[in-house]
């Protein structure tokens, strides 16, 4: 037997009209989600942040979190390298050459704080299998149900800004990330961290609310002399005072895989303070959920193909058995 | 550190007579105390005793008061080491001074005139206090002439100008807005001397005698920075030394005045302390020599940045500083850490075997076939 | 009479005893991870939480588990008769590989004693493409103990039982072909989701079929391999005419895969990464020269018929096909910079303990029960 080249030539017709087909991304994506009505964010502003923790103290308080000791001898701070499940807020420093000048790429550093950015379409709620990461269709706040959780760690492996952790030094671990304080929300109250910042850095409030507020900042000038609120939009909190900095005119999570409910302003570019920059417009989601839908929407193609599948080998096996008498195998 | 100062040439003995009274333990401590506050070394000291006691004549001080509040002179009549009367009785010769003056009205003013006839050109000039040059610099004349006047004819005499106090050194309280007088600092009306501004209000009255001692000792003014303010007092911001740093570094801050955190002694950042944005040495020398948390911030007040102009007596109390540099630790999270466990010998050691044993089984396999399926074809060709 | 026989003959030998050892060091050390949790035995973090548990036992396991699917294909749907005597045989591979991978999957579950949510209908998340994997490859193996039963049914000497079962078994059959056609393109779908994380070098919308595609080719290459390894360790005749046949037939497949893989990485202007000087590209030519020396192996009508090369093709596309999966998600996964991740021991050698069992049931049913075919047939 062999290959032949008239069977050889088929193959790469099938093979290159298959990749034609996939080649062409909008074939196989889902429309995108839209932004909740109600939706709540948070608005970080990197420049105004001076690197305090108190964020992060706050936020341990409110979520009752164990302290997350670096090296085992060392039991005196809560030093966190990243978050994980101990820690679920962190606030990192970007540092280049001698980072002498606050919000300066060269020789200078920025902070940065990392959790959950409660996308608009999330990867973590399209993957897991049981529906343990829900979003609110009202607030959009996305939160995790660890008594449906099968630890998979899909989440984890597909969170495209690697959110949800998993912990793994426990036998009955589970998957912590940031809920956005939904039990004090829940309340009235404002979630914990931006409750407590004491410069405005991060501010709570409606997402339309924060993206007017990010706008009115990129638009005034650098040196100008801005109020910041402070805590929540929509209380009246004591202000605070500030210059405007050299902004980058960009705010992330406005448009980065479909929108994010959190989002940032920053004065360095943000691929250096360590979120994702060369992302597309759409959430990762649209695509899996495409192929899966074109392929199993109604399981109408698994069915023709059951039913093909049935006749085929029905007739195939009846054959053998008229043919040979013998006994099936 | 007594030992190494025993080890100095300097006969002791001499200096018996000419310490008033005071004995060699103390003046030497206060000599070490004074190397110390200038960040000199233990052996310092030497040439401080010296200076200060075998200069043959005291060298001429003429202090001039402008619109202060006299808390500058206040603040020095509360030191300890030296104490008033050591520095003006023995060290110094104080030849004019507004409160200090045993003498009133034209005598004292005659005896100014005297000394710097006298002294021209050696004398070292102190204001405290700013100058109003509003109309004419009438808003503040002494003995019939504006303070102005003063300033000029007295400066243009003076080896050394210091100006105590933020008043002098920036413009201070009277030059709050509106500034209705135009109060001045001493520096912007004296252009050709250099000006060595101590400011505070009321600064630690150790920045001004370290200073004053330190031109005595060396014949020079010490490190000034780039507002004439010197170095060892005033080179460092509050926040790098205030002992609640590490409260700010945690994230722990009194939100109200009498609330947990405040009585926990947590950082004040948020109730407005300017210790973030001022430059001053208030949390290392303290105030009165009455032990720790002897300042402001110690005592549970945020500091309100009294050394700086454009904060002191501009900024809001409790409005936010601007912190001017926080040069995160080392310790910080940075954006990318090492994390994750890679390679160790174990493991490398687990995955070489079993790679390996799975390679080789193959190649032995392999082998074997050859060797096999050439008995097979062997006995089939027999066949 | 049966065409199936035990192979009979002692269980117990050196190699044996030396898989039974392999086999217990992995449960003493699956009894540290489930008293003191993944972390403490394997080398998974947070920035690698998926590794060789997942992607070896389970995701390769099941691939090698697909000689049933594969030969499935040729016989039952493409009237392959001659084929036939492979089925069993393929049968019995893809039911322990399938089997051990669901029990992997149970060793690696973070909450693993919730895992009835999965089939709980309040909670399951019909847009997951794991979900479907999940349901797919739990009916698969239910499948595939139906179609081994007239094994058992022969052993036991149910001849009955065995008649009626035959007349439905073609009902399993189909749903056995289109099972791992879902479940092994979806092994591959569930990729996409994770976008920029994999390298482009592997992050494709084709990767369901190169997924597929590759399952297709393991499952035929497993075919050789097995038979000749017990041909050679149980003393018995080579297959050669018929796993010829056999290879042709996976030459097809792989070069279907091969001509798809290409293509794939041209449109999308990949190729760059290949070039560049770290682990990804090694890996990703090791992976491409695994799956391209049998093409050149097997070209020639004689080098076809010839069992060491088929066996040492059969054992390149195996693991090529591992490769290739492990490139996927661990080589090509990028978890940002600073992480890294490498088997601990103990996970390593769980991986090999799971293999381990796997022979270990092979030779167990293959001595006592009617699997293998009749040698002397030929």
């Amino acid at each position: 037997m062999g290959l032949n080249r008239r069977d050889f030539l088929k193959l790469t017709a099938a093979g290159a009209a298959g990749a034609a087909v996939a080649g062409d991304a909008a074939a196989l994506q889902r429309p995108p989600l839209e932004m909740p009505p109600e939706a709540v964010g948070m608005l970080y502003d990197s420049t105004l942040c001076i690197g305090c923790k108190a964020c992060m103290v706050a936020c341990k308080q409110a979520n009752n979190m164990p302290p997350d000791f670096r090296v085992p001898e060392n039991t005196t701070w809560d030093q966190p390298l990243d978050i994980d499940g101990k820690t679920l807020n962190i606030i990192k420093v970007y540092r280049q050459g001698t980072a002498e000048v606050k919000d300066r790429e060269t020789d200078g550093f920025a902070f940065v704080k990392r959790h959950c950015l409660h996308c608009v379409d999330p990867s973590c709620i399209s993957v897991c299998p049981v529906s343990a990461m829900t979003k609110d269709p009202l607030t959009g706040i996305v939160e995790h149900h660890e008594d449906r959780c099968i630890g998979c760690r899909y989440c984890v492996y597909g969170c495209p800004f690697s959110v949800p952790k998993y912990e793994f030094d426990d036998p009955l671990g589970q998957i912590q990330k940031c809920e956005f304080c939904v039990h004090l929300q829940a309340k009235g109250l404002t979630p914990a961290c931006c409750d407590v910042c004491p410069t405005g850095a991060t501010l709570f409030g409606k997402v339309s609310d924060l993206k007017e507020e990010a706008k009115r900042r990129l638009a005034a000038k650098p040196g100008d002399v801005y109020v910041f609120p402070r805590g929540n939009l929509d209380e009246n909190r004591p202000t605070h005072e500030a210059t405007i900095p050299s902004y980058l005119q960009r705010l992330y999570g406005d448009k980065e895989l479909g929108g994010t409910q959190v989002l940032y302003l920053s004065a360095v570019p943000f691929d250096k303070l360590g979120l994702p920059d060369n992302v597309p417009d759409y959430g990762y989601a649209t695509i899996s959920e495409g192929i899966q839908h074109t392929l199993y929407q109604w399981m109408i193609a698994p069915a023709a193909v059951l039913a093909g599948l049935l006749y085929v080998v029905r007739r195939n096996t009846q054959k053998d058995a008229e043919h040979s008498g013998r006994d099936e195998s | 550190m007594e030992a190494t100062i025993f080890q100095s040439e300097t006969n002791l003995d001499s200096y018996e007579g000419s310490l008033g009274g005071v004995t060699r333990r103390e003046f030497l401590k206060f000599c070490t105390g004074v190397a110390a506050t200038l960040g000199l070394p233990a052996s310092a000291a030497w040439q401080i005793a010296e200076a200060a006691t075998t200069s043959a004549k005291r060298p001429p001080v003429i202090w001039l008061s402008a619109q202060e509040c006299t808390g500058c002179t206040e603040s020095l009549l509360r030191s300890n080491h030296p104490t008033l009367e050591q520095l003006i009785l023995d060290t110094i010769s104080l030849d004019y001074h507004e409160t200090l003056n045993v003498g009133a009205g034209h005598q004292a003013e005659e005896a100014r005139q005297q000394s710097m006839k006298e002294n021209w050109g050696g004398y070292v000039l102190v204001v405290d206090g700013s100058i109003p040059v509003k109309d004419g610099g009438i808003y503040c004349k002494v003995a019939g002439k504006t303070m102005l006047e003063h300033l000029e004819e007295t400066a243009a005499g003076a080896a050394a100008i210091i100006a105590i106090g933020s008043c002098a050194s920036w413009g201070g309280i009277p030059s709050a807005g509106p500034n209705p007088t135009g109060a001045t600092p001493v520096y912007k009306l004296v252009k050709d001397k250099p000006v060595v501004n101590i400011p505070g209000c009321p600064p630690n009255p150790y920045n001004f005698l370290s200073t004053v001692l330190h031109f005595l000792t060396f014949g020079r003014l010490p490190e000034l920075d780039e507002k004439g303010r010197p170095k060892f007092a005033y080179g460092r911001l509050i926040h790098e030394n205030c002992e609640r740093r590490p409260h700010f570094d945690a994230g722990r801050f009194a939100i109200n005045f009498g609330d947990e955190g405040h009585r926990k002694g947590w950082c004040l950042y948020k109730l407005g302390c300017k210790g973030p944005e001022t430059f001053a040495n208030c949390p290392a020398v303290l105030f009165g020599d009455v032990g720790p948390g002897s300042w402001p911030v110690g005592t549970g007040h945020p500091c309100f940045g009294c050394t700086e102009e454009g904060i002191g007596f501009t900024k809001g109390i409790h409005q936010l500083a601007t912190v001017q540099s926080v040069t995160p630790p080392n310790v910080y999270p940075r954006i990318n850490e090492q994390r994750g466990e890679g390679i160790t010998p174990a493991s490398a050691a687990v995955a070489g075997a079993a790679v390996g044993a799975l390679l080789g089984a193959g190649a032995t396999i392999a082998s074997k076939i050859g060797k096999q399926s050439d008995t097979e074809s062997a006995e089939e060709g027999k066949e | 009479m049966s065409e199936h026989v035990p192979v009979g003959g002692r269980l117990i030998t050196k190699p044996f005893t030396i898989l039974i050892l392999l086999a217990m060091l992995a449960f003493a050390i699956l009894v540290a991870r489930f008293l003191f949790g993944l972390g403490s035995v394997t080398a998974m973090s947070d920035g690698y939480p998926w590794g060789i548990w997942i992607v070896i036992d389970v995701m390769i396991g099941t691939a090698f588990g697909c000689a049933g699917y594969s030969v499935a294909l040729l016989v039952y749907v493409m009237n392959k008769g001659e084929y036939h005597p492979l089925v069993r045989p393929a049968v019995m591979a893809g039911l322990f590989g399938y089997t051990l991978g669901g029990i992997a999957v149970m060793i690696d579950l973070g909450r693993y004693w919730q895992f009835w949510t999965l089939l709980w209908p309040g909670y399951v998340n019909l847009n997951s493409v794991m979900l479907e994997v999940a349901w797919c490859v739990m009916a698969y193996i239910v499948v595939l103990w139906i179609e081994f039963t007239p094994a058992f049914l022969e052993r036991l000497g149910m001849k009955n039982l065995k008649q009626k079962l035959s007349k439905l078994l073609f009902l399993f059959i189909a749903v056995g072909v289109l099972l791992p056609t879902m479940h092994q393109s979806s092994l591959g779908t569930l990729a996409t989701a994770v976008g920029f994380k994999i390298s482009p070098l592997w992050q494709t919308q084709m990767v369901p079929l190169l997924f597929l595609l590759s399952a297709v080719v393991m499952g035929y290459a497993i075919v050789p391999f097995e038979s000749i390894l017990s041909a050679l360790g149980l003393k018995r005749p080579f297959e050669t005419k018929l796993l010829g046949k056999l290879s042709a037939a996976m030459l097809v497949v792989l070069i279907a895969y091969l001509v798809v893989r290409v293509i794939d990485l041209t449109w999308r202007g990949a190729w760059g990464y290949a070039f560049e000087l770290n682990t990804q590209a090694i890996m990703f030519w090791v992976e491409m020269a695994l799956f391209v020396a049998p093409v050149l192996m097997l070209m020639s009508p004689k080098n076809i018929y010839n069992p060491r090369l088929q066996f040492l093709s059969g054992f390149s596309l195996l693991l090529a096909g591992s490769v290739y999966r492990i490139n996927t998600y661990i080589i090509g996964y990028d978890a940002g910079p600073g992480w890294s991740y490498f088997p601990s021991a103990g996970e390593i050698m769980v991986t090999v303990g799971v293999f381990s069992f796997e022979v270990i049931l092979y030779l167990f049913f293959v001595k006592k029960l009617p699997v293998l075919h009749r040698a002397e047939a030929h």
